[in-house]
């Protein structure tokens, strides 16, 4: 069976970066670009997020994130700063099937159910940020990862998921940006956990990670660096792994 | 010129962006007068039945519709609820369908699926048993379209089915009746397999 197969893309200062365990940016190009590129090589969808806009406490740029979207003829997700019902109508006027949302889960989880009752649990991704503890044991982190709260990763994805959510977005800070692949362990928890798709992201390097997630019980599998570095001297070079490699490793198992 | 009647359910901005794309004329609307006049429609949605249902009631665009599609043979492609809406009635909700097309809507048989085949059936699906339609004419090789969606067709003539898709055992993931035609998938948001297909929609009917 296909799972998808999601570039994810953060805005900084309105163009695109790339970070290590949410630190150390690297700037990797213009949105709408990068967005043409995906368009050629058929990605499967693309979730944009702005990096900013819970941190600087401000709304979506909606003018540009629609800019964005009208270059793109796959689905689209967005996330960052999405706080209100308001914010979620223009998101898919803008051209997104589906929003992203991380802080908000913690200040406004009804935002979740409303959301869902007015555009449907398909369309509203909980996205869920987490770090091992020194002492074993994870931990959901908001703010970019600097914060931390006293929930696990898999009661977190319950109360998402019991609020309407129609997937789950896990991510795992500690592997972004290093190619050391998924966190296996939590990915097949949290999936067996709740009945909504799973989406792993933090820490691929190549398909065969993609595989592991998928067998640990993803539905989805994203990833950063792996689309838009070329390794070793991680030069920017914007790639996605052809179709008879996905069949191959990812689809036929 | 193709005409996206706007009933309020749904995102029209990516049907009309892609046809911007590919150079053909569009336009988005929910005036009767410019529906009366249309040389092509499309009816998207995004949403429960009952709700897509009562918009178009809502909007008064009806029995303009029913006069295009029935009597006037106009070409119209459903896309998503919007193939929906064209049949008789949906297991999601309790309003009456157009009726267009003879069959009816119903939800996923989850005894057929396999534990990790979630509903709703949200991703891309490489389709089947599409050669016969003009509306894959040049089709690309190994076409693959975008799908979201809890419920399928079930025709009641299976000369009526376009395409099939599998996502735990085959339906019909697309109609054609003469004039009428529609896709559950989303030709908008699936690269060059969905611009081929809307492309054909323009040329050829």
């Amino acid at each position: 069976m296909r799972i998808r197969v999601i570039p994810s893309l953060l805005i900084h200062k309105s163009g695109l970066i790339k970070s290590v365990q949410f630190k150390n940016y690297k700037y990797i190009g213009d949105p709408i670009n990068a967005v043409k590129i995906f368009n050629e090589k058929e990605v499967d969808e693309i979730a944009l997020i702005d990096i900013d806009a819970t941190r600087e406490n401000r709304p979506p740029n909606f003018e540009a994130i629609a800019e964005i979207a009208s270059e793109a003829f796959m689905p689209m997700a967005y996330g960052g700063g999405v706080n209100t019902i308001e914010h979620i109508k223009r998101i898919l006027l803008s051209g997104f099937e589906k929003v992203i949302l991380n802080k908000v889960l913690h200040s406004n989880i009804n935002l979740v159910t409303q959301a869902a009752n007015l555009i449907g649990s398909q369309s509203v991704v909980a996205s869920i940020d987490f770090r091992k503890s020194l002492f074993g044991g994870y931990k959901v982190y908001t703010d970019n990862g600097t914060k931390k709260t006293n929930y696990t990763p898999k009661d977190f994805a319950k109360i998402a998921e019991n609020a309407g959510s129609g997937e789950i977005l896990l991510n795992f800070i500690d592997n972004d940006g290093t190619y050391k692949g998924y966190e296996t362990e939590i990915i097949a928890s949290v999936s067996h956990h709740i009945r909504i798709p799973v989406i792993a992201i933090g820490g691929a390097g190549n398909v065969e990670d993609f595989r592991k997630a998928k067998q640990a019980g993803a539905s989805a599998v994203a990833a950063g660096s792996m689309f838009v570095f070329q390794r070793p001297h991680q030069a920017v070079l914007i790639s996605y792994p052809k179709q008879s490699e996905l069949k191959e490793t990812l689809f036929n198992i | 010129m193709i005409t996206i009647i706007n009933y309020n359910a749904g995102n029209l901005g990516s049907i009309k962006n892609m046809l911007n794309y590919i150079g053909i004329q569009s336009q988005i609307s929910n005036d009767k007068y410019i529906i009366e006049n249309a040389e092509k429609l499309i009816l998207p949605g995004v949403g429960h039945f009952d709700y897509g249902m009562q918009q178009l009631k809502k909007s008064g665009l009806i029995a303009v519709l029913t006069q295009k599609v029935v009597i006037e043979k106009t070409p119209i492609l459903g896309i998503c609820l919007g193939v929906q809406l064209l049949t008789d009635f949906s297991e999601e909700g309790t309003e009456k369908g157009l009726g267009f097309i003879k069959g009816k809507t119903i939800s996923f048989d989850k005894t057929k699926l396999a534990s990790n085949q979630k509903i709703p059936n949200m991703g891309w699906i490489d389709v089947d048993n599409y050669t016969q339609s003009k509306l894959f004419e040049n089709m690309h090789d190994e076409p693959r379209f975008y799908f979201v969606h809890s419920y399928h067709l079930e025709l009641e003539n299976s000369t009526d089915c376009l395409v099939t898709a599998k996502y735990g055992y085959d339906f019909a993931a697309g109609i054609e009746h003469g004039n009428i035609l529609g896709v559950q998938f989303h030709p908008e948001k699936s690269h060059k397999y969905g611009m081929k297909l809307l492309e054909n929609f323009y040329k050829n009917y």
